[in-house]
């Protein structure tokens, strides 16, 4: 294999776990309460923040920042669903729509305000900054921590859904929230906890956006998060091995697109991921793994 | 108390009225700040109206209004353009092209066109998605039309962005656009294909059995807006004189939202008055974030403010009716 | 063990129960007999907190005394006893048999007593246990049934809230189904109100028959009374 080709699917890797990290959120919550959330991508921008503000703190230890992040992710997620989602629940699903817009509107100027709109620059520690060469490519170290990472995530995600009471309810939720009730399930508690796993794990991707591409600002989210429910939909909303699948297949494939074509091509990117979108919707609009729903009144 | 209803006529004449007296008013006034601005909250007045057709009558959720609003303003612009600097600004400009220079109401509606079309290219793609999907492959668009704008350099000057647009849209065509605008949306709500649109939006499938053809009266909603859309694309960069990739995005078509959420999503009176209300709202709050140097407070406060407006009104300022003017 | 009284509830704008007053005993089978449209749903709902009461008394013994039904929560309800074996079965289709059983028992934290309780279950329906990893969406109906009774009985009734149980099913698969259900409560004490269409079959279960019209109840008795009685034999049980 040529050394290009390995520095392609390392980046592949890399870059398809970040979406993975943030879709599998999109799919938990759309799975639960058939919400897009819209400022699921923000959390990965306030993810990049708080690992700045630890980094440049140097308050605590390097290993320590990722569970840091983790914690801080999570209340983050579960606080828009305590402030946006909860006030509205029971309401038509374009209010839900219209309100996580909002609250994604208003946590970028918040940002914007609070955090300016200067882009800063970002040392990550030294360690993950290091460089290897597998089969003579040149790969950094958090490429291939990333993956590792993630697929660790999702499997502890996993076994969390299928094996535990929690996770068993939640599945039930997805399916029948009336017959769940009855059960004595609390709707509330759990809508909480899949805004609040799905913010940690996006914060975690913000951490290693950061760490990957060194550079952080307030709006840094919104297109990754966009680019995130992309690969839910090719995967399947709803469906939690489909959104891990379509972030790897929409990393590699925007890879594929950069690094195959010739390089004036490369400024379509962005249109390419979303032409990709139109093409999935229009061919297999329930996704690889999704269920063909009926239509909702 | 019940306030008298008019006859659609009388709103009509009074309509021309009211629009009449703004335009030479401000003009009279001979301020330029005050000029720019009533035209900017005319165009927000249009873009409102038209979406609160797409969106608002066929309960569809489109966010896609922005990109057809750079595609018509690029458009537009390729034909408006000093002849004579076109060769140095736009090199991969056709010479045909190149040659022509139209006055801007003309090149307005070639912008609006081809807005129209490529609503019609893009609808019968998407118009029967599902809310959630639409949304987003609308704001895909988007992306992928500023992506386009950024990178088509020989025609668009890419990020450094156009400047030097002739300041053509004056507030008396503006005016007279507005008044068209609203009452082509009026006219479509009230004939055979807006009680079609509203059939859609209570209930599809009821729709169809009436022998209504869903897609094809979403189909026609999507490309008015469209169209519409780049209209007001076309006019808006020959008021600032400025354009580029970004200045159609994400920001507007939230704000686009908020508006005929407020006004109701289907009610045009309250479209317009929404728009009114917002666009000065937001207005005073920017001179506040100039004069502080906070910026973002806005956005906050409309984001937090629509959010609000939801929880006490969900259905908006009027839902479908239309105050004060009799409909039957 | 439950008593309502003047019990009023509206959905929308539409008043659905008009003042109903009715008394379960402890170990009782009572059933709610109707038309359809004559709030017997309603009644089963309010009775587990999903829907709310425009006023009315609600109360539910407990051991630690009188529970105002009207003001406790959906999960509280089901804490102190009430269980809803709703309409149409509503089992999780695509969850395993096994863990729709698990669900049923969702409050308790005595794992070991849930896991008696599911092999109770098991025993009895040897069908479920044999199937117990299998999806539940691909049971028959009548054992989407069994499983349904099943969910409910592991959280431990107090009060069992069946509606309509025989709705779908054949008739043998129905008489099986409210065998079960008599040995439930003659073998358990299992207290149960069941609302149910087939006047018939619900009156020679119960001891004790409510007949619910547009939100009023117009009769009541013991299930014997009014399976003799002419104007019940004429409106519900009836050919046609």
């Amino acid at each position: 294999m040529s050394d290009y080709l390995i520095q392609q699917i390392v980046n592949g890797l890399s870059l398809g776990s970040l979406y993975a990290l943030v879709a599998i959120g999109f799919s938990l919550i759309y799975g639960v309460i058939r919400l897009v959330n819209f400022a699921h991508g923000d959390l990965l921008m306030i993810g990049a923040f708080m690992t700045f503000g630890l980094v440049a703190s140097d308050l605590v230890p390097w290993a320590a920042i990722p569970l840091l992040v983790l914690a801080g992710g999570f209340l983050a997620g579960g606080l828009i669903e305590r402030v946006a989602f909860r006030s509205i629940s029971g309401a038509p699903m374009i209010t839900g729509f219209i309100v996580t817009l909002s609250a994604s509107v208003a946590i970028q100027n918040l940002a914007l305000i609070f955090l300016g709109s200067q882009p800063r620059n970002f040392n990550f520690p030294e360690v993950f900054r290091m460089r290897l060469s597998i089969g003579g490519a040149d790969v950094a170290l958090i490429d291939l921590v990333i993956p590792v990472v993630t697929l660790l995530c999702a499997l502890a995600l996993t076994t969390f859904i299928r094996k535990t009471r929690a996770g068993i309810a939640i599945r039930a939720v997805a399916e029948n929230p009336f017959a769940a009730q009855l059960m004595g399930i609390s709707i509330g508690r759990l809508v909480f906890l899949v805004f609040a796993v799905g913010g940690a794990l996006a914060a975690l991707a913000g951490l290693f956006w950061s760490g990957k591409y060194g550079q952080i600002n307030p709006l840094m989210g919104f297109l990754p998060g966009l680019k995130a429910f992309v690969a839910t939909i090719i995967g399947g909303v709803g469906s939690l091995p489909g959104a891990i699948i379509g972030g790897y297949i929409l990393g590699f494939s925007e890879i594929a697109f950069v690094g195959f074509l010739p390089p004036e091509y490369s400024g379509y990117r962005d249109a390419f991921v979303f032409g990709l979108l139109i093409l999935i919707l229009l061919v297999r609009p329930q996704g690889l793994f999704g269920e063909a729903e009926q239509e909702r009144a | 108390m019940k306030m008298p209803a008019l006859s659609p006529l009388q709103a009509f004449f009074l309509l021309v009225a009211v629009m009449a007296g703004l335009v030479f008013a401000v003009t009279a006034s001979g301020n330029g700040y005050f000029e720019t601005f009533a035209a900017l909250t005319l165009i927000n007045v249009m873009l409102a109206v038209s979406l609160t057709m797409t969106n608002g009558f066929t309960g569809m959720f489109s966010l896609g209004h922005p990109a057809f609003m750079t595609l018509g303003a690029y458009v537009t612009i390729l034909f408006t353009y000093p002849v004579g600097r076109k060769g140095f600004a736009m090199p991969a400009l056709p010479e045909i092209i190149a040659q022509i220079h139209l006055p801007l109401p003309v090149a307005a509606l070639v912008g609006g066109l081809f807005a129209a079309l490529m609503g019609w290219l893009i609808g019968r793609l998407v118009v029967h998605l599902q809310t959630h999907y639409l949304a987003v492959a609308t704001l895909g668009l988007i992306i992928v039309v500023q992506t386009f704008a950024l990178n088509l350099d020989g025609l668009t000057r890419g990020g450094r962005g156009i400047t030097g647009i002739p300041r053509e849209a004056t507030l008396s065509l503006i005016g007279v656009c507005t008044v068209l605008v609203i009452v082509l949306c009026w006219r479509i709500k009230h004939a055979s294909l807006g009680r079609a649109m509203l059939a859609v939006r209570e209930n599809e499938m009821a729709a169809r059995c009436f022998g209504i053809e869903a897609f094809r009266v979403k189909l026609l909603a999507f490309i008015l807006g469209a169209g519409i859309a780049g209209f007001c694309g076309a006019l808006l960069p020959h008021v600032v004189s400025v354009m580029s990739p970004k200045t159609f995005g994400l920001i507007l078509a939230f704000n686009l939202i908020a508006i005929i959420v407020v006004g109701g999503q289907g009610s045009i009176m309250g479209a317009i008055l929404a728009a009114v209300f917002i666009s000065v709202g937001s207005e005073s709050l920017r001179r506040v974030e100039e004069s502080t140097g906070v910026y973002g407070v806005t956005q906050v406060i409309v984001a937090v403010a629509l959010i609000s407006f939801l929880l006490v009104r969900p259905k908006g300022l009027f839902g479908l009716k239309e105050p004060f003017i009799r409909t039957s | 063990m439950l008593r309502v009284e003047d019990l009023h509830v509206t959905r929308g704008r539409t008043k659905v129960l008009d003042g109903i007053d009715l008394t379960v005993e402890t170990g009782e089978i009572a059933t709610l007999i109707g038309a359809n449209g004559a709030g017997k749903t309603t009644m089963l709902m309010a009775l587990s907190g999903l829907l709310p009461v425009a006023s009315g008394r609600l109360e539910l013994n407990t051991p630690d005394g009188p529970l105002d039904i009207a003001r406790t929560g959906p999960v509280d309800l089901v804490r102190a006893g009430i269980v809803h074996c709703p309409e149409g079965r509503q089992i999780f289709g695509r969850l395993t048999i096994e863990e729709n059983l698990q669900l049923g028992a969702y409050l308790s934290d005595d794992r070991a007593g849930v896991a008696r309780a599911v092999a109770g279950i098991y025993d009895r329906f040897p069908i479920l246990g044999e199937r117990r990893a299998m999806k539940a969406g691909n049971l028959s109906g009548g054992e989407q049934m069994m499983l349904a009774i099943g969910r409910a009985l592991v959280a431990e009734p107090k009060l069992l809230l069946l509606d309509e149980p025989s709705l779908g099913l054949a008739p043998q698969i129905t008489e099986e189904i409210f065998g079960f259900l008599e040995e439930l409560n003659r073998e358990h004490g299992v207290t149960m109100l069941i609302v149910e269409q087939n006047a018939m079959l619900a009156l020679e279960l119960a001891d004790r028959a409510f007949v619910l019209e547009t939100g009023h109840v117009v009769l009541n008795g013991t299930g014997k009374e009014l399976l003799d009685d002419p104007a019940v034999f004429e409106a519900y049980l009836g050919v046609g």
